[in-house]
């Protein structure tokens, strides 16, 4: 079998060192000095193992079958946060994971404790974000009895996790250890689920490292086709409305700087999706903003009409492309993604290219620096009019509601204006979340935080709550709905107890608010089932509910009072606090491209079609 | 839509076949057969797989499935550039009087007896899809009391081996 042990190790030297290849795996190979066959517990070879890795924190909850874990874990130089849901310590790991670039951590035990981890490992999955997820589970004797608390989480994940593995013997646990963080930090990272049979961590194991990773299926691309390269930078300086399309692989591949050299020697405009916003400085004057079904007119305007599409790190999601039938019609389409799976999957793809996105974006400015130098430039002048005009007349923006209300976009808007560009920001799922991608100017990569693909409600304050740990100077912000915050909400307790002072904006509309824009716009305004009840009962009372979680609840009803609460809640570092921003609940999020129709029918307001100068749409 | 054949060679290990076979089911492809067993290298096993499906579905499968960690390598077998086999064993009610006649097919599809009963034989015979068909065909008049068939097996045809770069580059490592 392949024994890959020094071009991996190579590897995850390199990312240690912040190259690309997507391993942002700190395993800190210094770190750890090497073992030969000592005996110990499962348990023992286990804590070891992610002493060995460089962890720094694990979130999670002990539980039967995990308990034997927990024994060496308490001496341990790795940080435990014990959280109160299982949810809670998956999505703390994917915060974590995504504010540092490192693998993150949860655990939990058999059963019951695993299954609560499926959300979080699903919300992983489709965000690409490397965390590796520890189960306890019944004695192997015992598996397949229908045990006490017995779940098979292994059989249960296999369709959400990039890997994962049941432990059968002590003696492996160092090596599938190993394994699975460089699984879930290379490559496309993603999240990789490790169970362990209680009386493995409770016999013997013989503990070595660094072990010898057993990967010979594992083998992902990270330099790009030279040949595919020339090709790509041959249409980027001969297209006359090209334009980039980034997506979130920029922001895990470190790119961001490369980005921004290639956008600046192309000029060509860019447009950063949900996942990416920040991967590209919002106040840059080449940037269109966010496209899709609730991006800008201008950013939606130059896919549709663009003669080439620089796909990076992007996958063409249905949030970004509409009717895929109708999209982008007259584009030819370069698609680098390490993944070889995205390229064509849902639009073919002219030029593919498979590769990490720095190295990509990296030879891509050499080789259109050769085009340059030959006298190969191409004229954006007629575009970038076009798209400068759109812009000017299409800015994002919002009404003040009619009824006197608060409007949410300002709240969202000032947050991000008083906490700055090196904040970070936390948003659950629905109208609050595309408001603070659409209303806080990102300007750094790996600021702007959110679950994208699978669009889990309650990702916020535990998400917050990881990021915080792994960026402890920097100010994080939680944006979140009511609805999402009624969630998973009691991670605030653990953020009171274990010192993590996170910021929650509760964007409180009383309502399911993304559900009922849709009621609002397609089920004549029949408000089935999205009313809260927090504003007409005040249930629950956010402040006193952030009180009794060890919190400061702070409460802002009218746009005279928002810039001294923030200003309040930013005073605050020894304490989580929460604020009850009371908002009209009628608001909604525009522009909007409705579900399953063409980028073409985008509705900047509602009932507004932008008029497009020559209405070739 | 058009049937292919893939060969899919895989780490010998717990799961992995339930792996390939649920991707296929999550991604909308219905397996028309399936066959797995160990190589000649006892820690790499071959999976093939015959599926109904049009050129690009297929190759968005086959990357994925590439993506599963424990497949090494996936080979799509042509029909005119492989041997494809597939094993069938039938019972076929065959007294005195339709004895004779059975044989007399049995012996046509150059198939074998492998088990006699008084009132039955059964019968076993190997070949490609359409052979195997044919033979039910025939056997079909005399009444099939119970058949069982194998997933169909493919090897390609000539001296170069497909398990041979994978087990090399296992070996140097």
């Amino acid at each position: 079998m392949t024994r890959p042990t020094p071009e991996t190790l190579a590897h995850r030297a390199a990312a240690a060192a912040g190259t690309p290849g997507g391993a942002r795996v700190d395993t800190s190979a210094g770190k750890a000095r090497t073992v030969v066959d000592e005996s110990m517990t499962g348990a023992a070879a286990l804590v070891r193992s992610l002493e060995a890795l460089g962890v720094e924190v694990v979130f999670g909850i002990p539980g039967g079958a995990i308990l034997p874990a927990y024994d060496p874990l308490f001496d341990s130089s790795v940080r435990h946060i014990l959280v109160r849901h299982e949810q809670g310590a998956g999505h703390a790991a994917t915060g974590y994971a995504q504010a540092t670039g490192r693998v993150g951590v949860c655990m939990a035990t058999s059963g019951p404790g695993a299954t609560n981890l499926v959300t979080p490992i699903a919300d992983a999955y489709m965000d690409s974000v490397g965390i590796v997820a520890i189960t306890g589970q019944v004695p192997r004797g015992a598996i397949g009895t229908d045990a006490f608390q017995e779940a098979d989480i292994a059989g249960i994940t296999v369709p959400i996790t990039k890997h994962n593995y049941l432990v059968q013997s002590g003696d492996e646990l160092p090596r599938i250890l190993a394994e699975a963080f460089h699984l879930a930090g290379t490559g496309r990272p993603g999240p990789v689920l490790v169970d362990i049979p209680k009386d493995v961590l409770q016999g013997a194991a013989r503990f070595s490292w660094p072990p010898t990773l057993d990967l010979p299926g594992y083998r992902p691309t990270l330099h790009p086709h030279g040949k595919q390269i020339r090709e790509a930078a041959r249409l980027m300086v001969t297209a006359r409305r090209p334009v980039l399309y980034v997506g979130g692989g920029v922001l895990k591949a470190g790119a961001s700087a490369a980005l921004r050299q290639l956008a600046e020697l192309t000029g060509i405009p860019v447009l950063t999706t949900l996942m990416a916003r920040g991967a590209f400085p919002d106040s840059h004057p080449q940037h269109l903003g966010m496209p899709g079904m609730h991006g800008t007119v201008s950013a939606v305007y130059a896919l549709q009409k663009s003669d080439l599409i620089i796909a990076l790190g992007a996958r063409f999601d249905d949030r970004v492309t509409g009717k895929l039938d109708s999209f982008a019609p007259n584009a030819a389409v370069i698609h680098a993604d390490i993944d070889p799976a995205e390229i064509g999957k849902n639009r073919a793809a002219d030029v593919p290219i498979v590769g990490d996105a720095r190295f990509v974006i990296e030879e891509l400015v050499t080789a259109v620096a050769g085009e340059h130098a030959a006298g190969h430039r191409a004229d954006l002048t007629e575009w970038w009019r076009t798209l400068n005009e759109l812009l000017d007349r299409y800015p994002l923006g919002w009404e003040e509601p009619p009824d006197g209300t608060l409007a949410p976009q300002y709240v969202i808007k000032r947050i991000g204006e008083i906490a700055g560009p090196s904040a970070l920001y936390v948003a659950g799922v629905g109208q609050h979340q595309m408001w603070a991608s659409q209303f806080v100017s990102y300007e750094n990569p790996c600021t702007w935080l959110n679950s994208g693909g699978l669009g889990t409600m309650g990702y916020a304050v535990p998400a917050a709550m990881g990021a915080k740990v792994g960026q402890p100077d920097k100010t994080v912000w939680a944006i979140d709905g009511d609805g999402c915050f009624q969630m998973t909400n009691q991670e605030l307790a653990t953020c009171a107890l274990e010192n993590i002072p996170i910021k929650v904006a509760v964007i409180n509309n009383g309502n399911l608010g993304m559900v009922r824009q849709w009621q609002t716009l397609f089920y004549n305004e029949r408000y089935s089932n999205t009313d809260l009840g927090t504003h007409k009962h005040r249930v629950p009372d956010f402040v006193k509910l952030a009180e009794a979680l060890g919190c400061i609840g702070l409460r802002c009803e009218n746009a005279g009072d928002v810039d001294k609460t923030i200003e309040a809640a930013m005073a605050i570092d020894d304490a989580p606090v929460v604020v009850d921003f009371v908002v009209g609940k009628d608001a909604m999020v525009w522009p909007m491209v409705a579900a399953g129709t063409s980028n073409d029918e985008i509705m900047f307001a509602r009932g507004m079609r932008p008029a497009f100068e020559e209405d070739e749409l | 839509m058009s049937r292919h054949t893939l060969s899919v060679l895989v780490e010998n290990k717990p799961g992995v076949l339930a792996r390939v076979a649920q991707l296929f089911s999550r991604r909308g492809f219905n397996i028309d057969s399936l066959a797995v067993g160990e190589t000649e290298h006892p820690e790499v096993s071959r999976i093939t797989i015959v599926v109904n499906a049009d050129q690009s579905p297929l190759e968005q499968v086959t990357k994925q499935l590439n993506k599963l960690v424990n497949v090494l390598k996936i080979v799509e077998l042509e029909a005119g550039t492989s041997v494809q086999r597939e094993l069938l064993l039938v019972k076929v009610r065959a007294d005195r009087a339709a004895r004779s006649q059975v044989l007399e097919t049995v012996s046509l599809f150059r198939a074998r007896v492998v088990d006699v009963a008084p009132d039955t034989l059964t019968i076993e015979a190997t070949g490609t899809a359409d052979k195997l068909d044919a033979l039910l065909r025939d056997l079909e008049p005399y009444g099939i009391k119970e058949m069982v068939q194998s997933g169909m097996v493919a090897i390609g045809r000539g001296s170069r081996s497909i398990t041979g770069p994978v087990l090399r580059t296992a070996a140097a490592a």
